[in-house]
């Protein structure tokens, strides 16, 4: 046993130079952003205002530019992917299989875990304390140690590039493939410890937001009058505690077959492989709706926001996500019917996902019904969100084709199911993502985004996303199975390169999104959010300046129906005033705490260590992660003051915008 | 009688038919609650560990089966420890409850060494099961038992290292009110632990020995 563990200099994958040239690419630009960052000594604000921080805002900013730099990634990877289909008939391509494999296994488990997930979880960081009209989440600290622990974990899968390799397995490494005797390297070593650091994160992350919504609510606020997003947070975070713990667990007893020599999912000795598939399908199927339901509330403000309408069927709304969330977690089978559990058990599974289509159509419906007399702005999110319904519909529709066992035998593993799911993820999940960055932008940092770039990105995504994955359902009814390296079916080179294109398309979408930012904050002078409400908003995180305060309300809102910010704005023009000048006082905030960077720091060398067998090091970060727990909950200071006049001050500059922005006279202010 | 004036004051009844009056609940309240949510959340976790061995019970692989290898007397006696250290968690509470430092602090000595004792146990199976050559590479049988058993083993062990930390913390700061949240988060904890222990002792020992 050496002091690296199984860590050489053979672990360098020096005889493949693309990994190597991206990762140093990667490297260089990291490096220069770090020295300009230095060098413009903007490091001690960095560390102090946003590494640090504990606040909600800044914590769900951090995750969504997680999301977007791991989008870079993982697309990269869908590029190399398609460029290789288009280019490999009849030939090898320009991708060796082994390092192929690697491709679709990081291409899946980045766009889900590192980049579907925190930007969902990063908007609800953001936007659920605001819609509540509370300071804060329940664990301020816990939430940064959730965040760093994603961040670890999305660390390590980049590791894996230039140190070792990848899993050679698909996204959700089935044994016994995944077993230690047919992947003996530590491409499955990094897939499952860089999920098991991340999903724990993702599991404090629900218990945080479960807890918050709960519990605390402004006055005011009860169930029947949290706004849609709010409702379905609640309904995503409910499934993250309730779904999570099945991940963790079923990667343990890999991880023990791995490691220790047991005998869970070997062929070997009675372990029993479908029980893998079982149990990780049993997270799995909550997971695509722990990503969509967030994204079905972003959908609702935006298109009751600018339909200017309330949103029609409120009650059912929040029936149906609930139902939803029920239904997600009885529905698993239908990702291996062909196990050969029989008639049965796959006509009870079969039904029960077409049952999931109902709920989903009513929503389908009350947006519609949302839209219907309304009157309309056709902004970029607009745009997004009709782009969703129709492309959604459709996922929709080969998703309930997909949930009709026969149909299901032919089409299994084919590449009809590859577009089905990226139709719903990428119509759904994604562009809900974008919408609701674009919504909540001037939120986060105070002037609105360029519409011109978001809606020529608008184009190019929805046209590069029917180009790119229309073919594939063809292609999956031409017999085309899933993750192919090479083929030599004439029929299917066409249809290859015309999904080649969508992609390229797809990369143009991505380069408008780059521009929208860089023309966005060059004249963000010109585009200040002066009022808090650029979008004329319906709920309470509108009510409070953009950026909002540290303390996000000088008093917390009194909450008189649905649509609080609404219904103060319509009290207000109707009085014209404003409500009372309330009695400031002092407000207690969470201080900033390095405990989630400095416990991730150790969580990533454990993990690492654990990967390459360099058990010191395994004892070293797991007891530097304590030791860092241990100075936390040794501190004696857990708040600090926010003077009165400060807080006055501020929230008397938000009411004059507020006053502007009503066209109310100066004496509507006391 | 001031109740029946508080029904008919229109101020008192107009705010209580809003929902959620009071806003944010107070610190105590929203810590326990999330901890519970996490607790619930650990259940399940089990809960998978619970089907992994159902599922794998009789997969022994012609090696040897629960009714071969348990010994109810051992088991019994963790039983016991576990429980007495339960208990005398729970004399800490009220040591807590009373503000009496040295009670609390030989209440919490007490549950820790009941727990160590429960865990020595514990460790005397595993390795005397892996000597007999019954270790979890036997059998998948024998995989889900350990893994099972072994995951509220880890957990018994990290709640002595969190309870030797609590101890350390309330002597060093005293009863104050985010140690007495931590206390009460722990106490949560250790008691979780025994449900957990009552169901793996009745469906793996007790219905294991019967074959």
């Amino acid at each position: 046993m050496s002091f690296t563990g199984k860590l050489g200099w053979d672990s360098i994958p020096f005889q493949e130079p693309l990994p190597l040239v991206s990762a140093a690419v990667i490297g260089a630009v990291l490096l220069g952003v770090f020295v300009w960052v230095w060098r413009r000594g903007h490091l001690p604000y960095l560390w102090k205002e946003w590494i640090t921080s504990v606040d909600h805002k800044r914590i769900g900013v951090m995750y969504c530019l997680l999301a977007g730099v791991m989008l870079l990634r993982g697309f990269s990877d869908a590029l190399l992917m398609r460029s290789q289909q288009a280019i490999a008939y009849g030939n090898g391509g320009y991708l060796p299989p082994d390092h192929y494999d690697q491709i679709f296994s990081a291409h899946g488990t980045i766009m889900i875990f590192f980049v579907a997930m925190p930007f969902m979880i990063g908007l609800m960081n953001f936007v659920v304390p605001l819609q509540l009209g509370v300071r804060d989440v329940a664990f301020p600290t816990l939430n940064s140690v959730s965040f760093w622990l994603t961040c670890s974990g999305a660390l390590l899968i980049n590791m894996s590039l230039v140190i070792g390799e990848f899993a050679k397995t698909g996204w959700l490494v089935y044994p016994p493939l995944s077993e230690l005797r047919f992947s003996p390297g530590v491409g499955v070593d990094y897939y499952l410890w860089a999920l098991q650091i991340s999903g724990m994160g993702t599991l404090l992350s629900g218990v945080n937001l479960v807890t918050t919504i709960l519990k605390m609510r402004a006055p005011g606020m009860g169930y029947s009058r949290m706004p849609m997003f709010t409702w379905t947070s609640l309904a995503s975070n409910l499934l993250i505690v309730a779904s999570f713990p099945v991940l963790t667990a079923v990667l343990a007893m890999l991880i023990l077959d791995r490691y220790l020599g047991f005998h869970f999912f070997t062929p070997e000795a009675g372990g029993n492989q479908m029980m893998f598939v079982n149990l990780i399908w049993a997270w799995g199927h909550p997971e695509v709706y722990i990503l969509i339901l967030p994204a079905f509330g972003v959908f609702s403000e935006i298109i009751s926001t600018f339909s200017s309408k309330p949103l029609f069927g409120y009650r059912s709304m929040v029936i149906a996500t609930m139902v939803i969330c029920i239904l997600s977690f009885m529905v698993w089978l239908h990702h291996f019917f062909t196990m050969g559990a029989g008639a049965d058990v796959n006509g009870f599974f079969g039904i029960t996902t077409m049952i999931i289509a109902v709920p989903t159509g009513v929503k389908v419906f009350n947006w519609l019904f949302t839209m219907y007399g309304g009157r309309i702005r056709y902004t970029s999110m607009m745009l997004w969100s009709i782009g969703f319904i129709v492309t959604f519909v459709i996922g929709g529709m080969t998703g309930v084709m997909l949930a009709v066992p026969p149909a299901d035998f032919v089409l299994h593993n084919s590449l009809f199911l590859v577009a089905h799911f990226h139709n719903v993820i990428i119509g759904g999940v994604l562009f809900g993502a974008f919408a609701g960055f674009t919504f909540w932008f001037p939120k986060m940092f105070g002037f609105t985004l360029d519409e011109r770039w978001g809606k020529r990105a608008f184009w190019l995504w929805l046209s590069g996303f029917y180009l790119a994955f229309m073919p594939l359902y063809v292609l999956g009814l031409m017999g085309m199975t899933r993750r192919m390296q090479h083929y030599d079916v004439p029929g299917w080179h066409p249809w290859l390169i015309a999904a080649g294109l969508g992609a390229l398309l797809i990369l143009a979408g991505i380069g408008c999104q780059i521009m929208m930012l860089y023309v966005s904050i060059r004249t963000r002078k010109d585009r200040i959010d002066e009022s808090g409400d650029p979008w004329d908003g319906r709920t309470l995180e509108w009510i409070t300046t953009s950026p909002p305060p540290a303390f996000n309300f000088a008093v917390l809102p009194d909450v008189k129906g649905e649509e609080a910010y609404w219904g103060i704005k319509a009290k207000a023009r109707e009085n014209r005033r404003l409500s009372d000048r309330p009695d400031y006082e002092p407000i207690e905030m969470p201080r900033n705490s390095p405990t989630g960077i400095v416990s991730a720091f150790f969580a990533t060398a454990m993990g690492f260590a654990l990967i390459w067998h360099i058990w010191w090091l395994v004892i070293l970060g797991f007891f530097g992660a304590w030791g860092t727990f241990i100075v936390f909950a040794w501190r004696d200071q857990a708040e600090y003051e926010i003077p009165v006049e400060e807080v006055e001050r501020l929230d008397q500059a938000r009411r004059r915008s507020k006053a502007t922005l009503l066209d109310l006279p100066e004496e509507a202010l006391s | 009688m001031s109740q029946t004036a508080n029904a008919h004051d229109p101020n008192k009844w107009g705010r209580d038919s809003e929902p959620n009056p009071d806003g944010p609940a107070p610190k105590r309240i929203v810590v326990s609650y999330g901890f519970w949510i996490f607790l619930l959340s650990d259940f399940i976790l089990f809960a998978c560990f619970f089907a992994a061995y159902a599922v794998l019970k009789d997969a022994t692989a012609g090696g040897p089966s629960g009714k071969d290898l348990f010994e109810l007397k051992l088991v019994e006696a963790e039983t016991v420890l576990l429980l007495l250290s339960s208990f005398a968690c729970g004399m800490a509470g009220i040591g807590t409850l009373a503000r009496d430092m040295r009670w609390f602090q030989i209440a919490m000595a007490a549950t820790g060494l009941l727990g160590a004792g429960f865990l020595a146990l514990e460790a005397y199976e595993f390795l005397h099961l892996i000597g007999e050559g019954a270790g979890p590479g036997r059998s998948a049988f024998l995989s889900a038992f350990f893994a099972l058993v072994g995951c509220h083993g880890l957990h018994v062990t990290l709640g002595l290292l969190w309870l030797t930390t609590m101890m350390a913390q309330a002597w060093s700061k005293g009863f104050r009110e985010d140690i007495l949240r931590r206390i009460l988060c722990f106490s949560l904890f250790w008691h979780a632990l025994d449900i957990i222990w009552v169901a793996l002792f009745t469906m793996i020992y007790l219905m294991g020995v019967r074959g």
